[in-house]
């Protein structure tokens, strides 16, 4: 700072500079009581010992903080017995409020002695828990609002599906219309940050925010709750939507002071959250498992927790040691331990828990694989939850993989165990099926001598296909480079004739020289898209019906009476191509199928297009920084199984009425685009009638005659062009 | 329809034009030549050889007796039709972009690019009775537009303004007596690459690197129509007669072509219905972008020039004429 100069002062006060009396004179102001913590329990003592104890009490808070001269004090005051003793507590004033808090967390609880044990509060504490008013006020209950229907959308007159397109920054959700430019239900920019999800029911829509996720719903598409999980990647829902389970690479900070968010101090660090979707509750956070060795990568295989079919257990497995179920919503390890199992790589809940006859629901069941250690062959296991019983165990030998696959209604269990000889040279697969509902569960072998790239059951049925290969490509490249030569083969339960012999899955009909390596079956069944995704130069789709009826005369062909060709009702219905298909989803009601390209793989011909079962392409849509299209999936129906066969038997009656509707909504759509049409062309005419004579005038005032536009009123010359040419020249001589 | 193929170049084409019959068809591509064609079989007719650098623009006057080119040698030429000589050569400080006769066929426009420090400028040039007088060196205006470099630029009905389309892909009204600027409107997201007027001028119609197509009315810039595809469009020309449409053409940018497949690449031109912003229909043929298309005044044919160094002159089937948009 300049002296100031007396003869050159500034105009206003405002403007003199002070901060260097400031400095000098600068006092410091008490910050509070944050930085005072309440020792208690401390042995009473004469003042014979008291120094020797805050000397021993001074060793145990140095560690923590620096604590204040003078600011370690432990009243004193005379006892009916006229001796001067401590009180048993004193007050210890630190430099800053977090050395304070650090003294709460660390050295409360700490054992002086056996009868004395240190309980160390926030000063401010003591004053706001005896502020407490003694009389208990009840909270005041809110008004009940209702809320909007969450599933509103199929009540829809036409029955449509709706689907959730995101492109670019925007969100729309669509209705179906088959051949016409889908309607939309909703759309909103920048709705989500990341993707989007539906739950499992369909009833929230999922959006991702870099500070957690919000759930969207019923008709107005209001926000129904949000959750609060920063960097929130991945999440889950139970599969009843009760819960939801959110993933976040950033561990939780919980921040020590002003902490609004939902977690406490032992949230910090986990990664792994469980909600309660209704209440919006946090039920538990989890940390995520600790990457195998120290340089191993962490690696997240989603979703991390298996939720089990009744939703009351949720577990997940930590490769080669244990599989811990825990219990909802109380969210407790299942018998206060995780089960041990050595070796174990993964399990699979049984989709449905079947009530048995008693209409009790039946325990939940999961089967895990545990591969070859030492002499121990490979073994499957089906393990009943919560008894932990033991139902089903299977060796299985020179074992190089498995996956298991539950049939969706938990009747089957398919273990696709990838195998190689003696040697480990070769590799080949097979299919163990277990057939759960029988009795001691009996188990199939269904030998495969190719490697299988893809496995899948039948959605409620008892058919399964199969996509092999035995290309030599297809362990050397990498997946994509080139398209693999593939076979597809459907297998059936032939449930023999009797009672005595033995059922069996045996094949429908192996389909070579194919390139698929996808299966996508309808959720209805019957149908099937095999498709070729991921390859660089082919797009394939091919439609299959697996209950084809053949027309009248050509089933009189078959002979009657004899065994019925199982392969005589598979029918491909049709094959196209979709150009850069990175996507492939049936609509819930299996009418529909849904390819899309999206730019998430590649930024070529992004957009998506609908497809009947019947493999007609319907409706197809270029959209550019196309992500994602996902149907809104539909709850389980209401109908019972004898609704549903009365309404397959009255099929016809429903169709024609449903037709007729077709023709009616697609009249009406032509007359509105004529109409719209029509008014187009007029308001075109009425703008050039205007700028015509607006020109005109302009042209005269010019003094210009509308030279340009008579020029082009010519009457077109006719140019007839005559081209001789001469073939062949002869000269004769006539005499 | 089959096309009848123009292989008179040997480098990409960069614009065609038609006379005012429609019967002469002009070329002119970066291999330095520009090119006279009778369009109805696609016999050449002549040359006229004298740039050295890319030719990027032609125009001829509506009496098809001056040709006007604009070179990346920094000139500037206008011609006889009838015999090739070249009349009148102007230099500039830097690359010609377009050039195009007045209504009157009194002036010349010319639009140079900004480089090396020199500014883009916007010339007008006395050519009448060019054929038989010396035409001056000097220009009658020479203004010096602000703002990002102008790409495209054609005259309005009477002479009164100049439309010209930049590279930020805006349109601006210029003055063409005092070159001070009307009205300016950001119609597309991305470089105009072309800029054709409808016969009578009152309308005009840009194509642009932001895949899209529009027709915009002259005096107020006010977008009319619009037509949406899905490959940058290099060129885009209204239909004067016969029926009311619109074609485009394009492709993916030739740097990127060798990534893909062909039927990657979309060189196709694309036919738009005017009014009701519909495609009605596509013509093949191109391997490489279209750079430029022209349209027969009488409706009857159409050209393209593409990258691919080729210009397809086709003339349209009889069901063209016959086809009628359900109403």
């Amino acid at each position: 700072m300049a002296r100031f100069d007396i003869n050159n002062l500034p105009e206003h006060e405002d403007d003199l500079d002070f901060s260097d009396i400031e400095e000098r004179y600068q006092l410091s102001f008490e910050e509070g009581f944050d930085n005072i913590v309440v020792v208690d329990n401390i042995p009473l003592v004469d003042e014979t010992k008291e120094e020797k104890l805050l000397q021993f009490l001074r060793k145990i808070f140095k560690n923590v903080g620096e604590i204040r001269e003078n600011h370690f004090v432990m009243p004193k005051a005379v006892n009916e017995k006229g001796k001067l003793m401590s009180k048993g507590f004193m007050f210890i004033e630190f430099e800053t409020a977090e050395q304070a808090t650090h003294a709460v967390k660390t050295i409360d609880g700490f054992k002086m002695d056996k009868s004395h044990t240190l309980a160390v509060n926030r000063f401010t504490d003591v004053e706001k828990y005896s502020a407490v008013e003694e009389e208990f006020q009840a909270p005041v209950e809110e008004e009940f609002v209702e809320k909007e229907h969450l599933k509103s959308w199929l009540a829809d007159e036409l029955g449509r599906d709706q689907m959730v397109i995101y492109r670019h920054n925007e969100v729309q959700v669509l209705w179906n219309m088959q051949k016409e430019q889908p309607q939309i239900a909703h759309n909103k920019p920048h709705w989500t940050e990341t993707y989007v999800q539906w739950s499992p029911l369909g009833s929230y829509l999922t959006t991702f925010h870099a500070q957690g996720v919000a759930l969207w719903g019923g008709e107005s598409w209001k926000k129904i709750i949000r959750f609060v999980h920063p960097g929130v990647k991945l999440i889950d829902y139970s599969p009843n939507e009760r819960y939801l389970v959110t993933w976040s690479n950033e561990p939780i900070v919980v921040p020590e002071e002003n902490n609004e968010g939902p977690f406490g101090p032992e949230d910090n660090g986990n990664q792994i959250v469980i909600w309660d979707v209704k209440s919006g509750a946090l039920l538990r956070t989890f940390p995520s498992l600790a990457p195998p060795g120290p340089n191993a990568r962490p690696t997240v295989s989603w979703p991390v927790f298996k939720w089990s079919p009744s939703e009351r257990y949720f577990a997940r497995v930590t490769p080669g040691t244990q599989i811990s179920v825990y219990e909802a919503p109380s969210m407790g390890l299942l018998n206060k331990k995780s089960i041990k199992i050595d070796g174990v790589v993964d399990f699979e809940w049984a989709p449905s828990s079947a009530a048995d006859k008693s209409g009790k629901p039946k325990d939940d069941m999961l089967a895990y694989w545990t591969p070859e250690v030492d002499n121990q062959p490979a073994r499957v296991t089906l393990l009943n939850i919560p008894s932990q019983e033991i139902v089903r165990t299977k060796n299985l030998f020179n074992v190089n993989d498995c996956k298991l696959h539950w049939q969706n209604q938990g009747d089957f269990l398919c273990v696709k165990v990838d195998r190689h000889t003696k040697n480990k040279k070769v590799t080949y697969s097979n299919l163990e099926i277990f057939r759960v509902r029988e009795r001691d569960i009996p188990v199939e072998v269904v030998e495969v001598k190719e490697s299988i790239l893809a496995f899948a059951w039948e959605p409620k049925g008892e058919r399964f296909a199969v996509i092999t290969t035995s290309d030599p490509n297809f362990t050397s490249a990498t997946p994509g480079s080139t398209t693999l030569k593939t076979s597809a083969s459907f297998y059936y339960l032939d449930k023999g004739k009797g009672k005595d012999t033995l059922q069996s899955f045996k094949v429908i009909k192996t389909l070579t020289g194919k390139s698929c390596n996808t299966i996508f079956w309808s959720p209805k069944g019957r149908n099937v898209v095999l498709a070729t995704l991921r390859s660089q130069t082919v797009w394939d789709l091919e439609f299959y019906d697996l209950d084809f009826e053949p027309l009248e005369s050509a089933a009189a062909k078959v002979p009657t009476g004899g065994e019925k060709d199982p392969s005589a009702y598979l029918q491909l219905l049709a094959s196209g191509e979709h150009y850069g298909v990175t996507d492939i989803e049936w609509d819930p009601s299996g009418r529909f199928v849904a390819t899309s390209a999206s730019m998430w793989r590649h930024t070529m011909e992004n957009g998506y297009q609908i497809w009947d079962f019947k493999g007609q392409m319907l409706y197809k849509e270029s959209l550019e920084k196309f992500k994602q299209l996902v149907w809104r999936p539909r709850p389980k129906t209401l109908l019972s199984k004898d609704q549903i066969k009365n309404i397959r038997k009255n099929l016809r009656e429903y169709s024609a009425r449903f037709e007729e509707q077709d023709m009616e909504s697609s009249s009406l759509v032509s007359s509105t685009e004529r109409a719209r049409r029509r008014q187009l062309l007029e308001e075109w005419s009425n703008w050039r009638k205007r700028v015509e004579a607006d020109l005109a005038s302009d042209r005269a005032a010019a003094g210009q005659q509308t030279a340009a536009v008579s020029a082009d009123d010519e009457e077109a010359e006719e140019v007839d062009e005559w081209i001789e040419e001469v073939i062949d020249e002869k000269e004769e001589i006539v005499a | 329809m089959r096309p009848i193929l123009l292989q008179g170049h040997e480098r990409s084409l960069t614009q065609i034009k038609y006379n005012r019959e429609g019967d002469l068809l002009f070329s002119v591509s970066k291999d330095h030549v520009v090119n006279a064609w009778f369009s109805h079989n696609g016999e050449r007719l002549g040359t006229y050889e004298g740039h050295i650098g890319a030719v990027w623009t032609v125009d001829v006057n509506s009496t098809s007796t001056l040709l006007v080119s604009g070179s990346a040698d920094n000139t500037a030429k206008i011609w006889d039709v009838s015999n090739g000589k070249c009349l009148k050569s102007w230099e500039f400080n830097t690359a010609v972009r377009r050039v195009q006769f007045s209504e009157d066929d009194k002036m010349v426009l010319i639009v140079t690019e900004p480089r090396m420090g020199f500014p883009a400028t916007l010339q007008i040039f006395n050519v009448e009775n060019g054929l038989t007088e010396p035409i001056s060196s000097e220009p009658l205006y020479n203004f010096l537009p602000e703002g990002p470099k102008i790409t495209v630029a054609a005259w309005s009905a009477l002479n009164r303004y100049i439309i010209a389309g930049r590279e930020n892909g805006s349109v601006v009204l210029i003055d063409a007596e005092s070159g001070s600027i009307y009205s300016t409107n950001k119609i597309h997201e991305l470089t105009i690459t072309d800029l054709q007027m409808s016969a009578d001028r009152t309308y005009f119609i840009t194509s642009s690197k932001d895949k899209s197509a529009k027709v915009v009315e002259t005096e107020s810039l006010e977008v009319l129509k619009t037509y949406s595809t899905d490959t940058p469009l290099n060129s885009a020309a209204i239909m004067p007669k016969v029926q009311e449409f619109v074609v485009v053409g394009g492709g993916q940018e030739a740097m990127d072509v060798t990534r893909t497949s062909s039927r990657q690449g979309k060189f196709e031109c694309r036919f738009w219905h005017k009014i009701l912003e519909e495609e009605v229909g596509r013509v093949r043929g191109h391997f490489g972008p279209i750079n430029t298309i022209a349209i027969h005044p009488d409706g009857r044919s159409f050209a393209s020039g593409g990258e691919d160094g080729y210009v397809r002159v086709h003339h349209f089937d009889d069901d063209f004429f016959t086809f009628k948009f359900q109403i």
